[in-house]
């Protein structure tokens, strides 16, 4: 047994290897097909014209050829901005012909060579200095401040976007471009990679967990060992594993590109899924499944004394692989909205965000079903559920971090920090957050509403661009699931989820939930608290004969479960009563 | 509360009972409070020694409050031993602080291992385990070895042969009686634990005592006889007998000793401002079904806090209440509401339900003329103390008790539930008792 395991795990390594390895395989050379398929005609050939050197090239990695790409793109940039770049000589030539009050006609005499460029110049001038028609300066260096600022304006929202690439166009082809002249084995064998290194990772980790049944005795809890392991007490291998998983989110978030060689594996998987091609989230959603799945696995392993730890890593595996993965890709594939039944706003942030909003209402009837449906979730099924079941309906039944955090992130559930200090920074950090969150999609409705970006002095593209880079990616992603190995698996669910702090609320101040202490019999030994991923110091209650009730406890059970003495019960049960103190904890005063 | 002036309270001991009666002190009272102990710097709790061994838990975890939480509540931390106390000058000598002068002092300095003068019992990798000290020194004395033996079929011992099996040492486990724990559970109780064990391959041998501890090179241990000559080779033992109240070093004082310090219902000590709780303590009159010295945890806290109490304000006479307690061997879970002997009083019926494979299992004992439930102790399952704890105080008809079982069940969400199965056994054992298997009621 013992021997398999270990077989097992050098076959997992030897998958995870391949894996990693993997992100440097293939070639890269950009074709002007990939061009013309991605830009305007226009762009296309300019772009194929000036900057050939990169077509004529054949890159190693994903990351040279990225990086070539988004040099060539500024080299471009430049060069169209000094095309078409209003000038100081303009502005001095508007400025001649203008009178007072101001007339935009002076836009008119804008000097160029070319007679296209001097439309295009007119013409933008014009757009954003329309407001400049009629004003009254009071000297000419006040006018040519602000002829100045139109002029920017123009660099940015006119000349880049439509001659050049602004910096949305420029990640979507950087990302574009990089996928598509991917080459070699990931492209060409992407099918044989995909089942030897994914299957060999499955095969070694259940060739590893499956003989635990076996090897570790009886059922029942298993934590031997936990503080003398490197992996699961921050050390060597804890360490490693976490400064991969933060190259990983750094990279997906903010360098997709790197990764077109993991992508193109995946891809026969998503065609056969939604009939589209992946892109970094599919990939991305692939992994988390996979992890959640193989992981999970592990948890019912090593919980298989304990139906209720059963059940509830069967729900979050279900959801995580129903709802989170294949409900939206088959969506994409009947061409309806790509929609997460089970995520809900502000975990969801950009449920309201007007693109979102658009194409839901634009699809029509099942469009509005899903808006309807995730307008319920929050309005109703989040008090409702939680009012009975308390938070753990959600996050630790069916959440998608949840389900990460309780598979993947189990191993690491006792590094979480139990001292007040770090609950008193918790109870600051996820508020505001949450008041973050509701800030930027009032915001973001108002916008919507108004088509007004600005409100409360602040620019609501800007707070919600803050938002998705802070909060949606550093902090969820990076953050989130990177310090599993530093912090516990549930940094993001702790400190930052808005979710989970507008379900604590609920359940804080109005629930049937707890979890009661049975009487006397703490011994005050630590495993609850020691085991609590949330940080919940459990004996501080158990011991003082107190039902624990937090708003941060997501249910997940486990100090109910690794108890020794069997003091710790979750219950849904009546309000009445739910903070009292069991009178067995103290000797009997006041008899005899 | 009344007012009065500030006293000095000093209390010897950090453990359960010494920390619960400064903690409910300083909840009462503003006297000056000083808590001095020898072993660690910190209380922490005695009962996650094992957890400290197997990896579940660091030392620091077993700390149950932050270091700051004394300070926070002015109550001072001496780390240091108390050599002896001169009673008549309300002095305590130490090793290595000056002299304390108290005006009310509380010992609360535990137990001590016992030993049995074996030959051998002080060579290398021979211990007991009580102290934080004595885990560092079977940290040391268990480095890679492979095999040893553990004396004593009681709690301690059974977590000893535990710790040592999650390092994946071949346990010898030698239990004088013919059961596990045999002054406790019943015999059928003990043969589930029995099998339980063997199935861990831990080599439980029954009847068998120690004789002596042998060596050849006279430095660590290398084998074990037993008193019917067996020899067991091996690297480490554990001597896990009992232990016995920490009392030596008050011996030869005016305080009044027993096995015990000697305590009133109050828990005074026959000199004045002198005041004895927890393990170290031996009642003079114990309450029915309480025996003289109960050395578990909930004891130390309730009499701690009783002792808290009657240092404040108008003494109480201690009373704990029902008897419970609670334990893990291995992987089977045990708790115990009232009194349950190993064998009943001839006033008393037992009720016995099991289930063997899933290592489960109850008993009841309950008065045979009124029917009152007495006690139940139970494997494998969780019950409720404050339900228990009300039963018996009310002592409820096991006619009433069975209709309504399920009131105790603590057992987790969707686990299986035995009381159907459980009524029908109890129907067929005592049919004039028995109640409709259908649950009525809940
Ligand atoms: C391994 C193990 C597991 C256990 N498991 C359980 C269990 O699961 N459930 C249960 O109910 N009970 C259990 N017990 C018993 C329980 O731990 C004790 O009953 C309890 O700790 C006693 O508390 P106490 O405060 O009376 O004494 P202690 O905890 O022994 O504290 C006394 C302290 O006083 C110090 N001290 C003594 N003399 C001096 C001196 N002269 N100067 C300075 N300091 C001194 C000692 O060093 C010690 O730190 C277990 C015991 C052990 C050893
Ligand atoms: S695990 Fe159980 S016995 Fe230990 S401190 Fe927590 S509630 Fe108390």
């Amino acid at each position: 047994m013992k021997s398999l395991q270990r077989l097992s795990l050098a076959v997992f390594l030897l998958g995870l290897g391949g894996f990693l390895s993997s992100f440097f395989w293939g070639g890269y050379q950009v074709q002007k097909e990939d061009l013309l398929k991605n830009m305007t005609e226009e762009k296309a050939l300019r772009f194929y014209q000036e900057q050939y050197h990169i077509l004529e090239k054949k890159y190693d990695f994903g990351f040279t050829l990225a990086q070539s790409l988004e040099k060539a793109m500024d080299d471009f940039n430049t060069k169209r901005i000094t095309e078409y770049e209003i000038t100081s000589r303009d502005i001095d030539l508007i400025l001649n012909q203008s009178r007072s009050p101001f007339d935009t006609s002076a836009f008119h005499g804008l000097g160029a060579k070319k007679e296209s460029v001097r439309y295009f110049k007119t013409k933008a001038m014009q757009i954003y200095g329309s407001w400049l028609q009629d004003k009254i300066f009071v000297d000419k260096p006040s006018l040519r401040a602000s002829l100045e600022q139109v002029g920017s304006q123009v660099r940015s929202y006119e000349i880049l976007p439509k001659k050049g690439f602004d910096v949305y166009e420029k990640d979507r082809l950087v990302y574009a471009l990089t996928k598509a002249s991917t080459q070699g084995l990931p492209r060409t064998h992407s099918l044989f990679f995909l089942c030897c290194i994914y299957g060999l990772c499955i095969l070694g980790a259940l060739g590893y967990f499956l003989p635990q049944i076996k090897t570790e005795g009886p059922a029942g809890i298993k934590n031997k060992g936990i503080f003398h392991s490197s992996m699961k007490n921050r050390g060597y291998l804890g360490i490693l594993t976490g400064s991969i998983l933060i190259l990983f989110y750094l990279v997906l978030y903010f360098k997709p590109s790197y990764m077109t060689s993991w992508i193109c594996m995946v891809d026969p998987l998503s065609r056969s899924l939604s009939g589209h091609e992946a892109g970094p989230f599919f990939l991305y959603g692939f992994l988390y499944t996979l992890c959640v799945g193989v992981m999970g696995l592990r948890m019912l392993i090593r919980y298989r004394h304990s139906p209720y730890q059963m059940l509830r890593t069967g729900s979050l595996i279900f959801f995580q692989l129903g709802f989170a993965f294949l409900i939206p890709e088959i969506l994409l594939r009947l061409n309806q909205p790509y929609f997460d039944f089970k995520n809900i706003w502000p975990l969801d942030y950009d449920f309201f965000f007007d693109s979102e909003l658009n194409k839901l209402i634009k699809n029509g009837g099942l469009g509005l079903f899903m808006l309807g449906w995730g307008m319920g979730l929050i309005l109703l099924a989040v008090p409702i559920l939680t009012y009975f079941f308390g938070k753990r309906w959600y996050c630790s039944w069916v959440c998608g971090c949840g389900g990460l955090a309780e598979t993947l992130g189990d191993p690491y559930r006792q590094l979480s920090s139990k001292s007040l200090f770090s609950w008193k920074i918790e109870r600051y950090s996820i508020h505001l957050v949450l008041v973050f969150a509701v800030v930027m999609t009032a915001g973001v409705l108002y916008t919507y509403w108004t088509e007004q970006s600005e409100y409360w002095g602040m620019n609501t593209y800007g707070i919600r661009k803050t938002y998705g880079f802070f909060i949606g990616s550093i902090f969820s992603g990076v953050v989130g699931t990177g310090f599993y190995p530093f912090m516990g698996s549930r940094v993001w669910c702790r400190f930052g989820c808005p979710l989970a702090a507008y379900l604590g609320l609920v359940q804080r101040f109005k629930s049937r939930f707890r979890i009661t202490t049975n009487g006397g019999q703490c011994i005050s030994c630590g495993n609850c608290s020691t085991y609590c991923e949330m940080g919940i110091d459990v004996r501080w209650y158990a011991q003082r004969g107190q039902n624990i009730i937090r708003s941060s406890c997501v249910g997940c059970g486990v100090c109910s479960s690794v108890c020794p003495r069997g003091v710790l019960n979750l219950e849904n049960k009546t309000e009445k009563g739910r903070f009292d103190l069991s009178p067995n904890i103290s000797a009997k005063l006041s008899q005899i | 509360m009344r007012k009065r002036p500030k006293r000095h309270v000093v209390i010897i001991g950090n453990g359960i009972a010494g920390i619960s009666c400064a903690r409910h002190l300083r909840k009462q009272t503003e006297d000056k409070i000083t808590l001095i102990s020898s072993e660690t710097p910190h209380f922490f709790s005695r009962t996650a020694l094992m957890y400290i061994y197997m990896g579940h838990m660091t030392y620091d975890h077993t700390k149950p409050y932050e270091d700051s939480f004394w300070i926070k509540h002015k109550i001072d931390l001496l780390h240091d031993r108390v050599k002896s106390i001169a009673f008549e000058k309300k002095r305590l000598s130490l090793e290595r602080t000056r002299d304390v002068f108290y005006d009310e002092l509380v010992l609360a300095t535990g137990s001590t291992p016992r030993f049995l003068g074996w030959p051998g019992q002080d060579l290398k990798g021979a211990q007991a385990l009580y102290s934080y000290q004595d885990l560092q020194e079977m940290e040391k004395n268990t480095q890679n070895i492979q095999r040893a033996v553990v004396i004593g079929g009681g709690l301690i011992g059974i977590e000893m042969a535990e710790m040592l099996h999650s390092r994946d040492i071949h346990v010898v486990y030698l239990v004088r009686e013919n059961s596990f724990w045999g002054n406790i559970l019943s015999e059928e109780e003990s043969e589930l634990i029995h099998q339980h064990l063997r199935t861990q391959n831990i080599d439980l041998r029954l009847n068998e005592e120690l004789k002596e501890i042998q060596t050849k090179k006279g430095e660590g241990v290398e084998a074990v006889l037993t008193a019917k000559g067996t020899l067991i080779p091996c690297d480490f033992v554990g001597l896990c007998i009992g232990v016995r109240p920490n009392v030596d070093f008050l011996r030869k004082t005016d305080l009044e000793i027993g096995k015990g310090i000697l305590v009133d219902e109050f828990l005074g000590t026959n000199i004045a401002h002198v005041h004895a709780i927890g393990d170290c303590a031996e009642l003079k009159s114990p309450l029915p079904h309480r025996r003289a010295i109960e050395a578990v945890w909930y004891v130390g806290r309730m009499m701690g806090e009783s002792l808290a109490h009657n240092l404040a304000s108008q003494p109480k006479p201690y009373n704990p209440g029902v008897w419970f307690n609670s334990a893990k061997f291995f992987e089977i879970e045990y708790q115990v509401y009232g009194s349950v002997p190993r064998n009943p009083k001839t006033d008393e019926h037992v009720f016995f339900w099991r289930n063997l494979k899933e290592n489960k299992s109850l008993r009841l004992i309950f008065g045979k003329e009124k029917g009152e439930i007495r006690g139940g102790q139970m494997l494998g399952l969780r019950q409720r103390h404050d339900v228990w704890e009300e039963w018996i105080r009310n002592e409820k008809h096991i006619k009433d008790l069975m209709e309504s079982l399920e009131k105790a069940n603590f057992d987790p969400e969707f686990f299986r539930e035995y009381e159907v199965e459980i009524r029908e056994e109890f129907g067929k054992a005592f049919p004039h008792l028995s109640v409709p298997s259908i649950p009525s009621g809940t």
